[in-house]
């Protein structure tokens, strides 16, 4: 529960006024541009830092008030993962248990688990400094675990992944969910998609959306009712395609990709009306003696409704008097 | 207490894992041997010309006041110049290498970091002082030094290293860069231990130089003698310093 934090460094406002709730066993996606104030933030909410104004509850309990009970609830991973790099894993993690107040005979225990439920099995002797980045990234969630905590914040969990690790780790963040709450930052859309209950959408430190993933989607969808974009797939060259597509009357605006190996063409085509202008796209292209490969609806998606709140803010920065967070340096400790 | 004892005991093992630990102790243990070999070897050619002159000069030797006591000053001296090494990297390291994030998130205060912390590198002095056990011994062997003076003179080299750590402690919180840290701490020590020769000019601005000083309070350690007002500044010198680390641990967390 976050309730109107600020966060100021110096003059830069980082966070401003700024609140969300979490409820218990949910996974919530903290998504926004780099910048836009979610390490910030989840440094609040770890007790890493006191905000400049506002409080943080988790479980009811005041941060600014019990900051050590707080601190026992919560696992932390932060962006770079806070490992001794000459410790061996299961002894780094013995230590964490220790730090986070795990009693003494429960550290062997938790330890195995942490262990288990990362798999780290293979690696436990192993000296922190030589593990790979992916098995660095499981030792540092495997940390932030140990103690069972309430609560569970992951600061880019994903970051600098291979798409396999990146897999496996969000199925590891999924069955993690339920039991406890979880509270993940990101800027990779995809991931809220996959992993998140509910998106905190944030930029330029402000509150843009708080919703389900799917409901975002489909407001987007109904702002945008009446328009569709439709991905065409062709073969170069774009021109004769384009000048073809042009001449459909409710054509707004077409734009050619990347040509591929394949000598592929994807364009990407903005039209008004319902679905059957498909068919006058088909028609057109053929008859202007273009291929036709594939002819797709594009639905809004995340990305959109993404790129539409943070473009949002940044019109309605420009004229207005509000601090700009994006140069607040995020990983600056 | 618990909090303070896990950090401290992670870090012992961090420094042992480390070839740092292990060539301070080696510069420390050469170090010391050079001057306990160049004492010796004086004492024992004093000796031998005073039986020469076949005891007319008066005077007697004593272990204590003519080898131990000198041998005592020197090691606080070799501390003001090690001890900068085995402190700077306590906190710096742990900032740069983000692993400050993990401590100050976690259930502890400031204070049992700052506390842990400390009691590692003092924990890691008091080991360097052991190895010097070795050449005492030797004394003891050959000789009937007075037991208490020399317990007298590590009582004070102990204090005097809690000072200087507390102080290093200090000077590493402020920057992630252990070098750094290391030269402030350097410099800090060197102003510390020169104020006793501008105290020596005497004057009441000279006496409060001199009570400044971190090695002149050394003195009657190294003789034997345990007064109050050293054993005040010691203890309230390293705390000082350790209330100034945590508030600058503190600080941190507002600065981000």
């Amino acid at each position: 529960m976050v309730e109107s934090v600020s966060k100021r460094y110096g003059r830069t406002l980082a966070v401003a006024d700024l609140s969300f709730g979490v409820a218990k066993g949910e996974v919530l996606g903290f998504l926004g541009p780099n910048g836009a104030g979610k390490t910030t933030t989840m440094r609040v909410i770890t007790g890493f830092m006191p905000p400049s104004e506002g409080r943080v509850l988790v479980g009811g309990l005041d941060i600014a008030e019990s900051p050590l009970e707080v601190r026992r609830r919560i696992g932390y991973l932060p962006e770079n993962p806070p490992l001794y790099p000459e410790m061996e894993v299961a002894a780094f993690l013995e230590f964490a248990a220790r730090l986070r107040g795990v009693p003494k005979t429960g550290i062997r225990p938790a330890v195995e688990r942490a262990i288990e439920r990362c798999a780290l099995g293979e690696a436990r002797e192993h000296i922190i400094g030589k593990l790979s980045r992916g098995f660095r990234q499981r030792v540092g969630l495997a940390q932030a675990l140990v103690h069972e905590p309430e609560l569970l914040v992951l600061d880019e969990p994903t970051a600098g992944l291979d798409p396999k690790q990146i897999h496996e780790t969000r199925k590891l963040i999924r069955t993690l969910a339920g039991e406890r709450t979880v509270v993940l930052s990101t800027h990779i859309l995809p991931e809220v998609a996959v992993t998140c209950d509910r998106v905190v959408i944030i930029a330029g430190g402000r509150l843009r959306a708080e919703d389900t993933p799917e409901r975002l989607v489909a407001r987007l969808g109904a702002a945008e009712r009446g328009s569709g974009t439709w991905e065409i797939e062709t073969a170069p060259p774009a021109d004769a395609a384009e000048a073809a597509l042009r001449a459909i009357p409710g054509v707004a605006r077409v734009e050619a990709g990347p040509e591929t190996a394949e000598r592929t063409l994807v364009l990407q085509v903005e039209a008004a009306g319902d679905r059957t202008i498909a068919t006058a796209l088909a028609r057109a292209l053929l008859e202007a003696g273009c291929p036709l490969y594939g002819l797709r609806r594009g639905g809004a998606s995340l990305e959109d409704v993404f790129l539409a709140l943070t473009t949002e803010e940044t019109e309605a920065n420009g004229t207005g008097d509000v601090t700009d967070a994006s140069g607040v340096p995020e990983e600056d400790a | 207490m618990r909090n303070a004892l896990t950090i401290a005991r992670r870090e012992i093992g961090a420094a042992l894992a480390s070839p740092v630990a292990y060539v301070l102790f080696g510069a420390f243990a050469f170090l010391y041997g050079y001057f306990f070999a160049d004492y010796l070897q004086s004492f024992v050619e004093a000796g031998m010309r005073m039986s020469q002159m076949g005891g007319f000069s008066g005077g007697t030797l004593n272990v204590n006041t003519d080898l131990l006591r000198w041998l005592m000053a020197s090691t606080a001296i070799l501390a003001l110049f090690l001890l900068p090494l085995l402190s700077m990297r306590t906190v710096s390291e742990e900032i740069r290498s983000g692993t400050m994030e993990l401590l100050l998130t976690a259930p502890i205060t400031d204070g049992q970091i700052v506390i842990g912390k400390f009691l590692a590198a003092f924990a890691l002095y008091a080991g360097m002082l052991a190895l010097t056990g070795l050449h005492v011994g030797v004394l003891f062997w050959f000789s009937r030094p007075e037991i208490a003076p020399v317990l007298a003179a590590y009582l004070g080299l102990l204090l005097l290293g809690a000072g200087l750590l507390a102080l290093g402690l200090f000077f590493s919180s402020l920057t992630r860069n252990q070098i750094v840290a290391g030269l402030l701490t350097f410099g800090a020590l060197l102003v510390l231990w020169l104020v006793e020769f501008a105290g020596a000019r005497g004057g009441e601005p000279g006496r409060l130089l001199a009570y400044l000083s971190v090695t002149g309070h050394m003195e009657g350690f190294a003789r034997g003698v345990i007064t109050t007002r050293d054993l005040v500044f010691y203890l309230s010198f390293a705390a000082f310093w350790l209330y100034l680390a945590r508030e600058s641990v503190r600080s941190r967390r507002w600065r981000g």
